[in-house]
C-alpha cells in the first residue's frame, strides 16, 4: 500500500488453431476480468506465431490456449516455444479444452504449466493465476 | 366451467396450498426456464383459455403442424438414426459407417474435420494439428470415393455438416453416386450450408456474408433444378444453443436466419414455393425437458406462420419445419462420465416428444475425446430404446394438450417472435450477426449460465454436488500422428496422377463464373470430377470472395 500501486495482472486469452469453440474461451476472459484482471482476447483461428507475438506485444503476464479440435498437442508446444526463441519464456501459459489425461504430461514437458479439465470453475482458475503470476510492477 | 376452475383454483390456493405453504415453503421463491420464463407453480386449463384447437394446434402434416410434420409421424416410421460421426481417414471413417449401419442406423451423418469445413487441403500449413481430429479429412474426390465405398447412396441418406465449403462436398457426393450408378434426383440427403451461424458461433467460416450469402442461394437453385430430394440447408440452432443461449433465442435466431435464407433466394429470383420445402432445420436438445419439447412445438408451429404470413407460401409443404436434433454436447460432464448416459437419454426423449425428424445422441465420452465404437453405441442404443420399448413412438404428439407443455409452447413462440421483430427493426439477421448482437447475446447467457453453476443456483450432477474422487476416463479414441502424413502422401500421389491441365482449365472456368452471376455450382461439380482439391477450389473462391476476417 505504501509504495507504487500494484499493476493489474496482464492476461491473453487464446484459441490457437482452426476450432471455433470459443464458449469457453469467452466466459474465462470475462470471468478474470470481472475479477479484475486485464484481459486480451484474440479472437477464434490465431496461428502459434500470432499468438506469441500478441503476448509479447501485449506485454502479458499470462497465456491461457483453449483447443477442443484434438490440435492442442501440436499448437500449445509451439507457443510455449516461440515465445522461449523470443526471450519471452517468462510468460507463464496454461491451457484448456478437450484435452486427453495421458497428453498431460506432455504438454507439461513443452512448457504448459497447467491443464484445466471441462468442469472447472473459473474461481480455481482465477484462484490459480492469483497465486501464479506476481505482477510485474 | 372456467369460472368454476377459477373459483376452484382459489379455493385451493387458500385452503390446501397456503396450510402446506406456511409450514414449509418450496424450494425456491420462484422457479425459471433456461430461457428466463418465470414457470408456474401449477398450469391448468385457465391456462389455455385463448387457445383455439383448430388454429393453434390442428392435425398433424396439416398447418401449423403444431402437432408433427408429417401425418402418422412414428406410427409410420421412426426418425431417422443418424450418428454424426468422421474422424481420420476416410478409410477409417468408412469401416465406422459400416459398423454403424450393421447396429442399426438408418442414416449417414458425416464429420468433416476442420480443414476440410475451411477449405485447406491437408498440406496446408494452417491444417498442422488438424487432420482428421474432429472429424474425416477430405481433400479430393479420391477420399470421397473411399469414404462411401460399398455404401449404396441410392438406399442410405446422407447428412453432411458442411457450410463454407459445402458446394464442394456436395457436388463430390454427386460425382460418387455417379459412379456407383445413381442419379442425382434420387439422392437423398442434407447439406447443412448455413454460413450465417458460423458467424455467430460456429465459426468456419471463410468468404465475407454478403459472397457466403450468394454461394447458399445458388445452391438452393443447384437443388432445385438437379438433386430435388436432396435438403439443401440445415438451418441450425444447434450451435448458438451449444455457444450458450437460451431455448428461446435458439428458436429465434434460427428463425431469423431463416428469414434471411428466404429473403435472399426471393431476391435472387427463385420462386418461395419452388424451395422452401427443401428448407431443413437442425436444433440441439438440452436438460430442461419440458422446456425442450415446448421449444420443438413452438418452433414448428411459429415457422409455419412465418412462411405463410410474411413469405406468402402457397403450398403447405413450404410452411412445414422438419428438423434434425442432436443432444447436447456442452452438458455432458467430464466428471462421472456415466451419468452421461442418462442425460442423453432424457435429452433424446425430449426429441422425440417435440417430433424431430432425425436424430442424433451424444456418446458418454464426449466430454474426454472423439467417442469411442463402444460408447457411439451405447448411444445408438439409447436412441432404439425409447423407439422399440418406450412406447412413446405410437401415439403422435402425445404430450399435446399437457397445460405446462402448451403454456410454454406459446410463452416460447410469443418471446421468440419478440426477438425476431427485434431483429427486424436491425435489418435482418446478417446486420444483426454483423453489429455483434447475437454474438452478444449468446456470450451474455453462457456467462449466465456459468454464475449460476458456480453459484449453485444450478446444480450439475457431480460437477458442482455429488462429487467423487475419480480416475479420468483413459480408454479413449486417439487420432494418431500417421494420420496426417498418410493423408498428405495420398493428396500428393492425387496430384501426381490426375490431368493437371484439365484441373487448370476447370478452376478458371470456376473463377469465370464467381466473377460473373452464374451458378457457382456448376462449374465447382466440374472441378471436382477431375480432381481438383477442396484448397485449390476455395483458394480460387477467396481469390474472387475475398476473406471474413471476425470484428
Amino acid at each position: 500500500m505504501g509504495g507504487k500501486m500494484a499493476r493489474k495482472i496482464r492476461v491473453l486469452i487464446a484459441k490457437p488453431g482452426l476450432d471455433g469453440h470459443d464458449r469457453g474461451a469467452k466466459v474465462i476472459a470475462r470471468a478474470l476480468r470481472d475479477a479484475g484482471m486485464e484481459v486480451i482476447y484474440t479472437g477464434i483461428r490465431q496461428t502459434p506465431e500470432q499468438i506469441a507475438n500478441a503476448a509479447i506485444q501485449e506485454g502479458v503476464d499470462i497465456v491461457g490456449l483453449s483447443s477442443l479440435s484434438g490440435a492442442h498437442i501440436t499448437l500449445f508446444p509451439r507457443v510455449a516455444e516461440i515465445l522461449k526463441q523470443k526471450g519471452a519464456g517468462d510468460i507463464h501459459i496454461f491451457g484448456g479444452g478437450i484435452i486427453p489425461v495421458d497428453d498431460i504430461p506432455v504438454l507439461k514437458n513443452a512448457g504448459i504449466r497447467e491443464i484445466f479439465q471441462p468442469g472447472t470453475s473459473t474461481e480455481d482458475i482465477i484462484t490459480y493465476i492469483r497465486e501464479n503470476v506476481r505482477a510485474h510492477t | 366451467m372456467s369460472k368454476s376452475i377459477r373459483e376452484e383454483l382459489d379455493r385451493w390456493i387458500r385452503t390446501t396450498l397456503n396450510k402446506v405453504l406456511s409450514k414449509a415453503p418450496e424450494r425456491e421463491p420462484s422457479f425459471k426456464t433456461t430461457s428466463q420464463i418465470e414457470l408456474q407453480r401449477l398450469y391448468t386449463p385457465l391456462d389455455g383459455e385463448n387457445r383455439d384447437y383448430g388454429r393453434d394446434l390442428g392435425f398433424p402434416g396439416e398447418y401449423p403442424f403444431t402437432r408433427g410434420a408429417q401425418p402418422t409421424m412414428y406410427r409410420g416410421r421412426f426418425w431417422t438414426m443418424r450418428q454424426y460421426s468422421g474422424f481420420a481417414t476416410a478409410e477409417e471413417t468408412n469401416r465406422r459407417y459400416k459398423y454403424l449401419l450393421d447396429n442399426g442406423q438408418t442414416g449417414l451423418s458425416v464429420a468433416f474435420d476442420l480443414p476440410t469445413q475451411i477449405g485447406y487441403d491437408s498440406d496446408h500449413p494452417l491444417a498442422e494439428g488438424e487432420v482428421g481430429k474432429s472429424g474425416v479429412a477430405i481433400d479430393s474426390l479420391k477420399d470421397m470415393e473411399i469414404l462411401f465405398d460399398g455404401i449404396p447412396l441410392d438406399k442410405v441418406s446422407t447428412s453432411m455438416t458442411i457450410n463454407s465449403t459445402a458446394a464442394i462436398l456436395l457436388a463430390m457426393v454427386i460425382a460418387v453416386a455417379e459412379k456407383q450408378g445413381v442419379k442425382p434426383d434420387v439422392l437423398q440427403g442434407t447439406i447443412q450450408n448455413d454460413v450465417l451461424k458460423e458467424y455467430a458461433a460456429r465459426g468456419t467460416y471463410i468468404f465475407p456474408p454478403l459472397e457466403s450469402m450468394r454461394i447458399v442461394t445458388d445452391i438452393f437453385a443447384f437443388c432445385k433444378d438437379r438433386v430435388p430430394r436432396w435438403n439443401s440447408i440445415s438451418i441450425s440452432g444447434y450451435h448458438m444453443r451449444e455457444a450458450g443461449c437460451s431455448a428461446v433465442q435458439e428458436v429465434a435466431f434460427t428463425l431469423a436466419d431463416g428469414i434471411a435464407y428466404v429473403e435472399a433466394a426471393i431476391r435472387a429470383g427463385l420462386d418461395v414455393d419452388s424451395f422452401a420445402s427443401r428448407l431443413s432445420f437442425f436444433f440441439n436438445a438440452h436438460n430442461t425437458f419440458i422446456e425442450e419439447i415446448a421449444k420443438f412445438r413452438a418452433a414448428r408451429r411459429l415457422w409455419a406462420k412465418i412462411m405463410k404470413e410474411r413469405f406468402k407460401a402457397q403450398k403447405d409443404e413450404s410452411c412445414i419445419l422438419r428438423f434434425h436434433t442432436q443432444t447436447g454436447g456442452s452438458t455432458l460432464t467430464y466428471q462421472q462420465p456415466d451419468n452421461n448416459v442418462v442425460r442423453v437419454a432424457f435429452q433424446a426423449m425430449a426429441a422425440v416428444l417435440g417430433g424431430t425428424q432425425s436424430l442424433h445422441t451424444n456418446s458418454k465420452d464426449e466430454a474426454f475425446a472423439l467417442p469411442s465404437e463402444e460408447s457411439v453405441r451405447v448411444a445408438l442404443r439409447t436412441q432404439q430404446v425409447i423407439a422399440y420399448e418406450s412406447g412413446v413412438a405410437d401415439s403422435i404428439d402425445p404430450l399435446a394438450g399437457s397445460y405446462a407443455v402448451e403454456a410454454l409452447t406459446d410463452e416460447i413462440e410469443k418471446k421468440a417472435m419478440e426477438y425476431i421483430t427485434k431483429i427486424d427493426g436491425m435489418g435482418g439477421a446478417v446486420r444483426a450477426i454483423e453489429s455483434g448482437f447475437i454474438q452478444q447475446e449468446i456470450a451474455d447467457s453462457a456467462y449466465q449460465y456459468q454464475r449460476e453453476i458456480e453459484s449453485k443456483k444450478r446444480i450439475i450432477v457431480g460437477v458442482n454436488q455429488f462429487q467423487v474422487e475419480e480416475e479420468p476416463l483413459r480408454d479413449i479414441l486417439r487420432i494418431q500422428p500417421e494420420v496426417e502424413r498418410h493423408q498428405k502422401e495420398k493428396l500428393a500421389r492425387v496430384k501426381k496422377e490426375r490431368d493437371s491441365g484439365n484441373v487448370r482449365k476447370a478452376l478458371a472456368a470456376l473463377k469465370n463464373v464467381a466473377q460473373g452471376t452464374g451458378n457457382v455450382v456448376t462449374p465447382v461439380l466440374d472441378a471436382v470430377k477431375v480432381y481438383a482439391t477442396v484448397g485449390e477450389i476455395s483458394d480460387t473462391l477467396r481469390e474472387v470472395f475475398g476473406e471474413y476476417k471476425e470484428r
